[in-house]
């Protein structure tokens, strides 16, 4: 796997000025696409923001696959922590929305700092078998914590207080997506922070060479782990997200499963840009709505000929056709792993 | 994943030895199937380096194949089994050529990618044409019936799949340490350029190599069909079992695997029998506790 040249180039950092100006473009992007699907889709807006809950926790694979190159087939685990961790508090009497966030967001990234730090003792295949049997483990004790989480049937019954002692969360769902939006922007802001800093750079030279990282004297266990919590707090507060707009939570959202069509949507989008990972969970899951709801099987199908289609054909994703046909591809970009 | 053959009420407190050796026996048999199948994967992943998820798919479509000959056209088993890992080798010779012959030498992540696509196709395939239901592959009466041991009676299946089992791991032992091709192959899978320049054809190599993991898929998938139920979520179900046996047993390794499908078939059944409310719970701790001790798996090869 370790190749000790790297696999591609890492073009010249844009100026700070330019950098500055695409992502508040694609901030205000986001925001618009949101606020637009608000307006054009206001019956779909419980579908809308799964998407937003599903988003960060492609987000947060991202930050892990994407800028350290360390594959991943059970961060569902983290992204059930949350909402789990999340969905108990809420029933027990803490029901400021808020706080259920922070709340998801801690267990998330408890659990993310267990996981890194089971997942980075080995390398290659034995790392992506373990983060299966982590989720694995993550969903048995789930299943049997029946007590606390419900079991099978779920964990029902959330009754989440106002935001701010204002907006409720109606039927509708208005208030959860708003809600949600402002989360994933406020979100999306702070990691585009978080991979541009030296640290995240860092991250990004492990995954080229973690052979050369360590011999400029640099420590890969500690980063790769920092990035592991980092990424639980982000899928946690997705399945926070998830449980408040729900105000169910169930034993799916710890599956083997949802990692998996993940990761798909990742890839899908594009690894190593955030934006990536947005697109691509608002592509793969407006299909899905669309299609599995003629024949849940031809879904299958259909996801399936997409995946062998973007691996022979546009391994960097969509973002990446997007950025060959723009011909901004030259721009610094973590790129495939 | 595994129905208890044994009266259930016999395994109340004071665990007879009676209990103890049908857990034994069923563990045996359970690991030799996972064995059959797994041992496939292990070829392709160790010596090809190709980490195949579709290989539970190969193994289904081995099962739907049995599952019409012998039920449907009311064909011998042993003729059923036949058809099917002809019928499935001739499947999956296409897709050698066309899509996997592409991820040589990808990354992981690429392969697991791909494969994974084209185990939802093919899941989406199958049951389009042959529906959502279970098939079942009817046993010959020579196999149903219970067959007397000495100390104990066994169902003829169980014992028919040890006798696989151990079939598979020692034809496989001498093809790859004692014949021509096992060289070639070894030559191939140590340093593919100069093996080429040395005039082996790798691109040949590779192909039957394929094809065996491909048929082993096959025989497992239609002897294993008592353990591991043909279902068009059979692929996606076992996807994961397989691979986490292989990894814990080292890919490429023939005595890891046999290891590793023992133990993991030990612990998986007796949990069941004892604990069934558990679930997988033990399964997966074992492999965590395993992988975390033995990263390259018991019997791995270092990369």
């Amino acid at each position: 796997m370790q190749v000790i040249a790297p696999t591609e180039r890492l073009a010249a950092v844009p100026s700070l000025g330019k950098r500055w100006l695409r992502d508040a473009i694609g901030v205000i992007l986001i925001i618009a696409t949101g606020l637009a699907g608000y307006w054009l889709l206001p019956d779909n807006l419980a579908l809308l923001t799964r998407v937003i809950a599903i988003a960060l926790l492609v987000l947060s694979i991202d930050l892990i696959t994407g800028y350290c190159g360390v594959a991943t087939l059970g961060q569902a685990a983290l992204f059930g922590a949350g909402a789990y961790a999340a969905g108990i508090a809420c029933v027990n009497g803490v029901t400021e929305p808020l706080t259920l966030i922070a709340i998801g967001a801690v267990a998330g990234a408890a659990a993310g700092l267990l996981m890194g730090s089971v997942m980075l003792r080995a390398h290659g295949l034995a790392q992506l078998v373990l983060s299966i049997a982590i989720v694995q483990l993550f969903h048995e004790a789930a299943n049997k914590a029946s007590a606390y989480t419900g079991g099978s049937d779920g964990l029902a019954g959330l009754m989440v207080s106002p935001l701010f002692g204002v907006f409720e969360f109606d039927l509708w769902g208005q208030t959860a997506y708003l809600f949600g939006l402002t989360l994933l922007v406020v979100v999306i802001t702070a990691l585009k922070f978080v991979v541009s800093s030296p640290f995240g750079m860092l991250c990004r030279g492990i995954k080229e060479d973690p052979i050369r990282i360590r011999a400029m004297g640099a420590f890969v266990f500690p980063v790769l782990l920092k990035m592991f919590v980092i990424s639980g707090a982000v899928a946690g507060m997705g399945g926070a997200l998830a449980a408040i707009s729900t105000q169910v939570v169930g034993l799916d959202s710890v599956s083997f499963e949802l990692s998996a069509n993940a990761l798909v949507m990742l890839v899908l989008g594009g690894l190593g840009t955030l934006y990536g990972a947005i697109v691509g969970t608002v592509i793969f899951m407006g299909f899905e709505h669309i299609v599995s709801a003629i024949n849940p099987f031809h879904w299958m199908t259909m996801v399936g000929a997409l995946l062998i289609a973007v691996v022979l054909a546009a391994p960097g994703g969509l973002s990446g056709v997007f950025e060959a046909i723009s011909g901004a591809g030259k721009d610094a970009r973590g790129g495939r792993a | 994943m595994l129905r208890p053959s044994i009266d259930l009420t016999a395994t109340r407190p004071g665990y007879s030895m009676q209990t103890i050796l049908s857990i034994a026996i069923d563990a045996f048999a359970y690991g030799m199937a996972l064995f059959i199948i797994c041992i496939g994967l292990s070829l392709t992943m160790g010596l090809m380096r190709v980490v195949n998820l579709a290989h539970g798919a190969f193994a289904m479509i081995a099962g739907y194949i049995a599952s019409y000959a012998a039920r449907d056209l009311g064909l011998a088993y042993a003729v059923a089994i036949f058809l099917a890992i002809i019928g499935t080798v001739i499947i999956s010779i296409p897709l050698e050529r066309l899509l996997y012959r592409r991820i040589y030498g990808s990354p992981q992540l690429t392969q697991v990618l791909m494969t994974i696509g084209i185990t939802f196709c093919i899941i989406g395939i199958t049951n389009y044409f042959f529906g959502p239901t279970l098939k079942t592959i009817p046993l010959p009466g020579s196999l149903s019936q219970p067959v007397d041991v000495g100390f104990k009676t066994i169902a003829a299946h169980r014992l028919f799949v040890m006798a696989c089992g151990v079939i598979v791991a020692i034809g496989l032992w001498y093809l790859i340490e004692r014949t021509d091709f096992g060289i070639k192959l070894r030559a191939t899978v140590d340093n593919a350029a100069m093996a080429d320049a040395l005039g082996v054809r790798t691109q040949v190599v590779y192909a039957i190599s394929f094809a065996i993991a491909i048929g082993l898929a096959a025989l497992g998938g239609v002897v294993g069909a008592e353990f591991l139920p043909i279902e068009p979520y059979y692929a996606l179900r076992y996807m994961v079992t397989f691979l986490v046996v292989v990894s814990v047993g080292g890919a490429g390794s023939i005595p890891g695997a046999v290891v590793a499908c023992l133990l993991l078939g030990a612990v998986d059944t007796t949990g069941r029998y004892l604990m069934p409310e558990f679930g997988n719970f033990f399964f997966y701790a074992a492999v965590i506790a395993i992988v975390c001790v033995f990263p390259r798996g018991f019997l791995g090869r270092a990369q």
